[in-house]
């Protein structure tokens, strides 16, 4: 160990840093509530909306004709990752950039080979690295993490569903990070287009009942199917925001006991060395009084 | 009857109602007390809800869908 005065600024330097993952870790347990919330507040409309159009759909017999349905040859695939604009929070980012090149690679490998992956990214964090691996990405939306509401999202969404519907990709997969809680997050990968409707046959309440349908069910599936997109979308956001604090709190608590730990060893040796210095002092002051006794 | 009204951000609005007014995708309509059960989408325009108490509420929205039976409405509504 270095002499006294290096152990000292040592020790003021990971203190402050200490200071700092701290402060980060509390502002994110407030952010973290503040996402939960948004993801509870969403909660009734997403339930609502799947129940009318899974009894609905179920009920129709030729889906065929719903654009955001078809079945297309595979030229061309978008894969989009939902990440966050900034960094701190463990291996967040890097889990779901790995997770969409492993995806690009083992199920589009033919495709990939022919460069007809494309990606487009939510969060600056992926845009970035998936940039820096040489990957094509078309398009990078960082902005709507500002201001995360219905509003915003659906514009992407609605983006996504127009290049689907032009015919650009036949295929749109999503991958993101699913909140378990403050401390787990699921790496998930969703298709996204072509729409996925699992059928409720199970008798529901709103089956059961003689509804009138205005203008008619096809009418109304017809326009429940991008709603539900876009909330799909919407979700997979929430989602990922409250994971990203989550991630960056459990970091930043971990990064705090490392602190508090590294402190401790400093100030051990900080104590020994102080120890050994007046040891030493005194022994030259006892051995010159010896001497000249002498 | 009971009426709720549920944004993607939140509810703008929850409780008892005596009449419903709604921009439905074929003209407008209103729901009242026991109305046959009903599933209608909805464009652009305002819900004029009368509270039990008298008191009038005024929503714009952007379309939505309403589903409506045994007495309790639900409206999924996009404000923009």
């Amino acid at each position: 160990m270095g002499s006294l005065k290096e152990i000292r600024t040592r020790i003021s330097s990971v203190t402050s840093t200490r200071q700092i993952t701290q402060a980060m870790k509390m502002v994110s347990a407030a952010k973290l509530k503040r996402a939960q919330d948004a993801i509870v507040q969403m909660r009734p409309y997403a339930i609502k909306l799947h129940e009318i159009l899974t009894s609905l759909s179920a009920s129709l017999d030729d889906r065929e004709d719903n654009k955001y349905g078809q079945q297309r040859e595979i030229k061309k695939v978008l894969i989009v990752t939902v990440t966050s604009n900034r960094g701190l929070c463990g291996a967040f980012n890097a889990n779901v950039v790995k997770r969409a090149i492993e995806l690009a690679e083992n199920d589009y490998r033919d495709l990939l080979a022919a460069k007809k992956v494309d990606f487009l990214t939510i969060g600056k964090k992926s845009g970035d690295l998936l940039k820096s691996k040489g990957f094509n990405v078309i398009a990078n939306h960082n902005d709507v993490y500002e201001k995360l509401i219905f509003e915003n999202v659906s514009s992407i969404a609605q983006e996504l569903m127009d290049l689907f519907v032009d015919g650009t990709y036949a295929r749109i997969d999503l991958v993101y990070n699913q909140f378990k809680n403050a401390a787990v997050q699921i790496l998930t990968k969703e298709q996204f287009l072509p729409v996925v409707i699992e059928e409720n046959k199970e008798n529901t309440a709103t089956q059961n009942r003689d509804y009138i349908f205005e203008p008619s069910k096809e009418y109304i599936v017809n326009e429940l199917i991008p709603k539900s997109l876009k909330v799909q979308i919407y979700k997979a956001l929430l989602d990922s925001n409250a994971s990203e604090h989550g991630a960056r709190m459990t970091a930043m608590h971990k990064a705090t006991d490392n602190a508090t730990e590294l402190i401790r060893e400093l100030k051990l040796h900080y104590n020994k060395a102080r120890q050994s210095a007046i040891t030493n002092e005194i022994l030259e002051i006892v051995g010159g009084a010896e001497a000249l006794k002498g | 009857m009971f009426v709720e009204i549920v944004t993607p951000d939140k509810k703008i609005f929850s409780g008892e109602a005596t009449l419903a007014q709604l921009p439905g995708s074929n003209g407008s309509f209103e729901i009242m007390n026991n109305h046959a059960p009903i599933i209608s989408t909805l464009n652009r325009g305002k819900v004029r809800i009368i509270a039990a108490d008298g008191k009038e509420y005024s929503f714009d929205i952007a379309g939505g869908v309403i589903e409506s039976a045994e007495n309790k409405i639900i409206i999924l509504a996009e404000t923009k």
